[in-house]
């Protein structure tokens, strides 16, 4: 369990970075929590290692009324710590152990593209974006890729060779909204075998507005699922979340593994979804009567 | 200052330095040594064509490559079988480096030396097998069809067979009595793989000056390993020392010996003049070391109205992987622990161990009886609910009482000697254990359920262990001995007797152990048995010890030695405490000098005037220094037994199993610590929980491992383990001076039978196969809906 040889990049600054980026097509080292064992089984073997620990202008966390933009060097401690997004910092609790957030990047989680991972859920339900830079000619070009289009595949992103993920951007999340996250893990800190993720805005007389879920653990990417509609017909504390429940679940494709079956993840996302729905719900009735 | 150390929880004096980062285990050692890694099969079962190292000759820093071809004679045969018994016709063990075939994914082809770790794996990677694939043999009912051989001359994958049967007191088998009996019960039980799983893999360094041979290991063996490597590389004996430093853990894989990489790493450290040192990687531990537990059993019984058990027969599938160097002696545990606390009518048990092309399957803390529990266990709660009893009744009918010691359950052990059962009360173990969780006044609930598992270890099985102590003139006291430590607390145990023995303070006491310089006869910690075994070795040696302070104090003080006392490091007369000589001083005057290199030492050169000048200054059958040394060698393995209690709650939605209470009742007979028998239980514990709830080794149907990773292999974190809560009943062993058992397996033994137990409570199930997860609960719900 030792890497393959690779030539090693450590830039100083941004530039610097997505020049070698440019040239090499290295791939990038910032937490290295999953890109180091990786390296170590030799299930990877990239022949250039780009670090960009030292690029001071990565990191940090800038909090708007609009949202939170995260830099790719933000490791998740900080932004747990930050508490600057209510539903990014419940997500982040979940997310492996301390000491495993104190070094992971959450730029880092979202393009390594975990299907069980929970912040490409959270930024999938926020309809959240990935910035995204690379080098061309003299200068830096930069795209913002919307969550729908950055999650391609399991362990697939929409960066592209020779392009490093900058930041990435979670809205805020509007009046009377609550939001919740639940999943169920093997143990504590585990990818989760299923998970749902859930943000419920309501009107002045309890009534849903908007609803929306997003699954993890049982598809190649984040399943998002638009529940307003079905659950607008009547106020919150008297709507069956088990039958919304049902929908989510119906619009899930699980796969069997070694840890659990496919008929399991399904009926989890159905109970998952009824119990993170039914909370952001009532959050969000909470929120309206503060 | 009390000297009267023994029975007290004195904290582990180990831990300062073990927990801060100060231990020296194998990889601490030889910085400078040059690396070896291993080319591994990745196929279950195959023929080597031809093995083409050309492409990794140019890799810089590369040392030299061995294939089995290039091994001398001796080094090459096949690895000795450590424990041979007569029902074990078949046995096969590996060679050192694959040798035509090989027979499990991760058995050792290549072996590469270089200048460092990363440059072996980059030649690894390099040498090109050419394998011709062969159908692999994977899952016990697959291979005892023996459609497919894991060796070819194994008819059926069959290295054993043994069927052992205690017939009733009226002469009657267990199959006849079965079937006369009132009421009669037949199920299956599965129980999977698992393994030790130490967090310090296996590893070796040598150095070689020439002449002599040093050889640290990872062990629990380091004076078996001495005699292995010497009789493999064909040196004499005391040109061999092999040493065990700190080991990060062992529960049995570390027993088992030589290991390849044990007799490759020395031979090649010979041949290049150079040290040489590999230390084991998780993957490597995953696929190349031992696995145990997997057992398919088929259970009968017949019992009467009041569940009294008339008659069982048994029939166990054991895996024991590709190979058998450990001998059969898993299933033999298996079968003999089985009966627990319990007298049956009659008995009967049959096992088969059956080769597949997975890991080979040697002892894992527990060896054998967490499988045997499983099955009396199951057996005890299903005659319950079939008669409508508390499941606590109808094992209160079955338990041995305790006017019936030395109770003889008529079997041959896992020792060879006759299974009986030394001391015990298990109707008082009963009432604890129920009175702890409390039993009688659980409420019951859907979702919430209590389980309790009652298990006999034998433990402190011999054949000896020895102890020596030495008082050196400073006043200090030196224990070896010579089995090794993973981390158990001898430092802190075995300084507890000898503190207690010689009446000298703890801090002046030392212990070495695992170390060949320092004592070279030993047979190695496993099975419950250094505090037993080398616990009382060392009380004797240090009672040897004293009788000779005693007499030369005597000599000193002109008293009896019957009149004298050690307390405190200091001998004195009872009763006259200003007529006393230190034990310094003792060991000055039983080392006679004609040279002094101090003050204290020149009282005892010839000019001294303290010795008579009438008699040799050593009498006749006297030896200089204040040492002793002796063995304890038990007639037989002494008894513990213990019973765990637990409640569990089972989510009705998303079957997630949580254990909210864990109790449970031991008596190992006398104890030198709670506080480290109480460690013993709790990290017992936690691997009981990993085998009921998380740990399996899933193998697919090529035979590739396909969890062989921590991210998919689950063992249990600190927060799936619920808080253990204890009582010790201690009923002294009459077999040892010391009346103890041993305690370090008994944590783990009856978990999964509790587990299961308490799950089956809770949802009104049967729970026949370990260990269950969320899933698999889930789909038993289902099925059972139906």
């Amino acid at each position: 369990m030792k890497p393959p040889p690779f030539e090693y990049h450590a830039p100083g600054d941004l530039g610097a970075a997505l020049r070698t980026l440019a040239e090499v097509r290295g791939k990038v080292l910032a937490g290295g929590q999953s890109l180091i064992p990786m390296l170590n089984m030799r299930l990877t073997a990239p022949e250039y290692l780009v670090d960009i620990n030292r690029v001071a202008s990565l990191g940090g966390i800038d909090v708007t009324e609009a949202g939170v933009r995260v830099g790719a060097l933000a490791r998740h401690s900080e932004v747990e710590r930050a508490g600057a997004h209510p539903l990014l910092t419940r997500a982040l609790k979940l997310v492996a152990h301390p000491v495993i957030r104190n070094r992971g990047t959450v730029v880092g989680s979202l393009v390594h593209a975990d299907p069980a991972a929970e912040l490409p859920a959270v930024l999938a339900v926020l309809g959240g974006s990935v910035r995204v830079a690379r080098w061309e000619g003299h200068t830096q070009v930069v795209r913002d890729v919307p969550a729908a289009d950055f999650f391609t595949g399991p362990m697939e992103s929409a960066v592209q060779p020779g392009e490093l993920a900058v930041s990435a951007f979670f809205p805020a999340l509007g009046f009377r909204t609550g939001d919740a996250f639940e999943e169920v893990a093997r143990r504590h800190g585990d990818y989760a075998l299923a998970g749902v993720c859930a943000v419920v805005t309501l009107d002045e007389e309890a009534y849903v507005t908007a609803a929306k879920v997003a699954c993890i653990g049982v598809g190649p990417v984040p399943v998002v699922v638009d529940v307003s509609e079905a659950s607008g017909h009547c106020p919150v504390h008297e709507l069956d979340w088990a039958e919304v429940g049902r929908l989510v679940q119906s619009a899930v494709e699980p796969e069997d593994d070694i840890h659990a079956s496919a008929a399991y993840r399904r009926h989890l996302v159905g109970v998952l979804a009824e119990r993170a729905l039914w909370k952001a719900a009532r959050e969000g009735a909470a929120i309206r009567g503060a | 200052m009390t000297t009267r150390l023994f029975g007290e929880p004195v904290a582990r004096r180990e831990d300062p330095r073990l927990l801060t980062g100060q231990g020296r285990y194998l990889d601490d050692l030889g910085r400078d040594a040059l690396a070896a890694a291993f080319v591994r099969s990745p196929h279950a079962h195959a023929r080597i064509r031809d093995i083409d190292v050309g492409p990794a000759l140019d890799v810089p820093g590369l040392v030299a490559i061995y294939t089995w071809e290039d091994l001398p004679e001796r080094v090459g045969r096949a690895l000795p079988l450590l424990i041979p018994h007569p029902a074990l016709t078949h046995g096969r063990t590996a060679y050192p480096l694959a040798r035509h075939v090989v027979r499990h994914v991760g058995e050792p082809v290549v072996m590469v030396v270089a200048a460092d770790r990363y440059t072996a794996e980059d030649a690894c990677a390099l040498i090109e097998v050419d394998y011709e694939p062969l159908k692999p043999v994977v899952g016990l009912e697959e291979a005892v069809q023996g459609a497919q051989l894991v060796h070819d001359d194994v008819p059926g994958n069959v290295g054993a067979h043994l069927v052992q049967e205690v017939a009733a007191a009226d002469g009657r088998g267990a199959r006849e009595a079965i079937e006369t009996a009132p009421h009669t019960l037949a199920f299956r039980l599965d129980i999977e793989r698992s393994a030790s799983m130490p967090l310090e893999g296996r590893g070796v360094y040598a150095r070689w000056d020439g002449h002599d041979l040093r050889v640290y290991s990872s062990t629990q063996t380091s004076t078996s390993v001495r005699m292995a490597v010497a009789a493999a590389l064909g040196l004499p004996l005391p040109q061999v020392e092999v040493i065990a430093p700190d080991v990060g853990g062992g529960f049995g894989v570390k027993i088992v010996h030589p290991w390849p990489e044990e007799i490759l790493i020395p031979w090649a450290a010979m041949t290049l003049g150079r040290e040489l040192k590999w230390s084991e990687d998780r993957r490597e531990h995953f696929i190349s070391s031992a696995h145990e537990r997997g057992q398919v059993q088929y259970v009968r019984a017949g019992f009467d109205d009041d569940g009294r058990v008339l008659g069982l027969d048994v029939t166990i599938l054991h895996d024991h992987g590709a190979y058998t160097p450990y001998g059969i002696i898993v299933p033999i545990v298996t079968s003999t622990q089985l009966l627990g606390p319990y007298k049956l009518g009659a008995y009967r048990v049959e096992f088969s161990a059956v080769y597949t092309n997975t890991v080979q399957v040697t002892p894992y803390r527990g060896a054998g009886r967490p499988q045997g529990v499983f099955c009396m266990e199951r057996t005890m709660d299903k005659i319950a609910r079939y008669l409508g009893k508390d499941r606590t009744e109808v094992r209160a009918v079955n338990l041995i009482q305790p006017e019936e010691f030395p109770y003889d359950q008529r079997m041959t052990f896992q020792d060879g000697r006759p299974l009986i059962y030394d001391s015990g009360n298990y109707p008082e173990m009963l009432r604890m254990i129920k009175e702890l969780i409390g039993w009688d006044d659980f409420v019951r609930a859907p979702g919430r359920g209590i389980g309790i598992g009652c298990y006999v270890e034998g433990t402190g099985v011999g054949p000896y262990e020895g102890g020596h102590v030495q008082v050196t003139s400073d006043g200090r006291v030196h224990v070896s001995t010579g089995l090794t430590s993973q981390g158990q607390g001898h430092e802190t145990a075995f300084a507890q007797i000898a503190a207690t023995e010689l009446g000298v303070p703890i801090e002046r006491i030392s212990v070495v152990t695992g170390d060949t310089r320092r004592f070279g006869y030993a047979v190695g910690t496993f099975a419950s048995r250094a505090a037993v075994v080398s616990g009382n070795a060392i009380a004797l040696a240090c009672r040897k010890v004293r009788e000779k302070a005693l007499r030369i104090a005597a000599g000193a003080l002109e008293a009896d030695p019957s009149d004298l006392q050690i307390t405190d490091g200091v001998v004195h007369v009872v009763g006259a405490p200003t007529a006393s000589i230190p034990l310094s001083t003792v060991a000055v005057l039983a080392n006679p000098l004609r040279y002094a290199f101090d003050e204290e030492t020149a009282k005892a050169t010839q000019f001294s005037g303290t010795a008579s000048p009438d008699r040799p200054p050593v009498a006749e059958g006297e030896e200089p220094g204040l040492e002793g040394r002796d063995y304890y060698s038990p007639i037989r393995s002494t008894f513990a037994a213990g019973m765990h209690a637990a409640v569990v709650e089972t989510d009705p939605d998303t079957a997630e199993i949580r254990i909210v209470r864990y109790a449970v009742v031991h008596d190992c007979g006398r104890l030198i610590n709670p506080m480290i028998v109480e460690g013993q239980i709790h990290g017992g514990v936690a691997q009981g929980v990993g085998g009921a709830l998380y740990e399996r080794m899933v193998y697919d149907s090529h035979g590739q491992l396909v969890n062989a990773s921590f991210m998919d292999f689950l063992m249990p974190y600190a927060t799936e383990v619920p808080h253990i809560e204890t009582a010790h009943l201690e009923t002294p062993s009459p077999l040892n001076p010391l009346g103890i058992k041993g305690a370090g397996e008994a944590g783990v033994i009856p978990v999964s039978a509790v587990i299961a137990s308490a799950i089956e409570d809770a949802e009104g199930i049967a729970i026949d196969r370990m260990p269950i997860s969320p899933s698999e609960l889930f789909g038993l719900r289902t099925a059972h809906a139906r």
